[in-house]
């Protein structure tokens, strides 16, 4: 089954999706979109130092985005206007990996796979790596969901209540590393943020608690995968965008459900 | 020993730090409330005590296994957000249905379990905040101008409502308020706080000190003293007007 690269290619896309979908809610509850596109685009950076050092595209990804996001953890703590550091380090990091990549000596990179996905091309190791990391992301989350949730709802709560609510967040810096490592294959640097994103706000229009967001928000993110790769291959367009337009599209139903729930209630 | 021992805590930088050498400290079962201008340093207190904050000077002991119950000044609930009453009680720890309905019996808001956060008006929003600080039972209960928002009546309601809290759970109770006239009449202690402890002490005691009216003027003790109904005291009406404003 495995032999079929449609096959990989679903699997993929799933994985990461539903890794993606649950982590992107937090992303979406604490506005951490930006961040996330920081993170996203050092990935690129990390793609190149990779290269450079001859190291497995996953590991750079996921050191340079760790790194990224401790970089913006410890800003953040220090009170700085952060909607402008975010934009100068996420263009900044993206700029630099663009030319670090080209600069490598004798090689001829690909930059479209690592900055729109290439999830065609993943094999059964890629499959391992993005579901042994997809689990680990929702395992971790899992385990933290509480003490996460309430550091979310108010630092100061969640102090009063003994939990360390800027520990949760270098979790969750550690988890937005660990999926930009997966999904970079899948919907590459530029539009990881948007498969955190979309699919969290398009299950908001429908939950009522944060557990039934999430595992909607995961739901629409598999579907979004499955068929944004159907969509591709008739279409014959590239797959990850795809997948985004798809989740798109989802949001886009989402709201017109949502008022047309309002009005005739 | 205390419940939590705050000693010489100095907080923030430069020549105006926030809080200067405040000691504080709470024993079982009293009701103490800190009083203060704006900018005076009275949430920022609350979040050292709690750990929100770092003092850069002084300590903060916490009994072993103290349990706090919090209800800050406001929450904002990101619109992104759904959480139903029912769910947000059972944040960090779950708990029974049972008691979560008692909660919201107890604070005033029975019947809201199942309504989203989002669809509370101010008054039981602060309710079901503190319907979730005191499901852990807490040892102290600490709230931070927790009826900003309420009128007169609400909020009146609101601290008889605290009292009986504590009648049931025994428990401390710090609070910061404004209202002057309605907290002051129901702690066992008060503290005046101007960046520094400008006085403490019983009601009493504070309403008299030259600090004290200093910062609110002789008004307020008019205040308390018909709260209490104890007309010890003889102030013109426009004076008490005029202070009470200001006071506010």
């Amino acid at each position: 089954m495995l032999d079929d690269f449609l096959v990989r290619a679903a699997l993929a896309g799933v994985g990461t999706a539903l890794a993606a979908g649950l982590l992107g809610c937090f992303v979406v509850w604490r506005r951490m979109a930006y961040f996330g596109d920081a993170t996203a685009h050092a990935a690129v950076l990390g793609v190149a130092l990779a290269l450079l050092f001859g190291s497995s595209i996953t590991l750079g990804v996921a050191v340079v985005a760790f790194a990224m996001g401790i970089l913006i953890h410890g800003l953040s703590g220090q009170g700085a206007a952060v909607d402008t550091m975010l934009g100068v380090l996420s263009h900044g990091a993206l700029a630099l990996g663009l030319v670090a990549v080209t600069l490598i000596p004798g090689q001829r990179v690909d930059l479209d796979a690592y900055l729109f996905g290439d999830v065609l091309a993943v094999n059964r190791m890629d499959l391992a790596v993005i579901w042994g990391g997809g689990a680990i992301v929702i395992a971790t989350l899992w385990w933290h969901w509480s003490a996460l949730l309430t550091a979310t709802l108010s630092p100061d709560l969640a102090h009063a209540a003994g939990i360390n609510p800027r520990r949760e967040q270098l979790v969750l810096t550690l988890l937005l590393a660990a999926v930009v490592a997966v999904a970079i294959k899948v919907v590459g640097a530029l539009l990881i943020t948007a498969l955190l994103i979309i699919p969290a706000a398009s299950a908001r229009n429908f939950a009522s608690t944060p557990e039934r967001m999430a595992f909607l928000s995961m739901a629409i993110g598999a579907l979004s995968a499955v068929a944004g790769l159907r969509l591709a291959v008739i279409l014959d367009v590239a797959v990850g965008p795809a997948i985004i337009c798809v989740a798109a599209g989802i949001f886009a139903f989402s709201l017109i459900g949502k008022n047309l729930r309002r009005l005739s209630s | 020993m205390s419940l939590i021992d705050a000693r010489n805590i100095t907080f923030g930088h430069g020549a105006a730090p926030v809080l200067q050498n405040v000691s504080l400290s709470l024993e079982q079962g009293e009701i103490v409330t800190i009083v203060g201008p704006n900018g005076s340093g009275k949430s920022t207190l609350l979040r050292v005590l709690i750990g929100a904050l770092k003092a850069q000077k002084g300590t903060v002991r916490q009994k072993a296994g103290l349990k706090i119950g919090y209800v800050p000044q406001r929450l904002h609930i990101d619109p992104t957000l759904p959480i139903t009453v029912r769910r947000f009680l059972n944040l960090p720890l779950a708990v029974s249905k049972t008691d979560a309905d008692q909660a919201l019996i107890t604070a005033g808001v029975a019947g809201v379990a199942e309504r989203q956060m989002s669809a509370l008006s101010g008054g039981q929003f602060q309710r079901v905040l503190l319907a979730r600080a005191i499901l852990s039972r807490p040892d102290i209960l600490m709230l931070d101008e927790a009826t900003q928002g309420l009128d007169q009546p609400g909020s009146a309601s609101f601290y008889r409502q605290i009292d009986a809290v504590r009648r049931d759970l025994g428990c401390a109770v710090l609070m910061v308020s404004h209202e002057l006239h309605v907290v002051m009449s129901a702690s066992d202690r008060v503290i005046c706080l101007n960046g520094h402890i400008c006085c403490e002490g019983t009601p009493e005691v504070v309403s008299a000190a030259p600090a004290y009216r200093e910062l609110f003027g002789t008004g307020t003790g008019g205040a308390l003293a018909l709260y209490r109904h104890d007309h010890d005291h003889g102030h013109d009406h426009d004076h008490d007007h005029h202070h009470h404003e200001a006071a506010e």
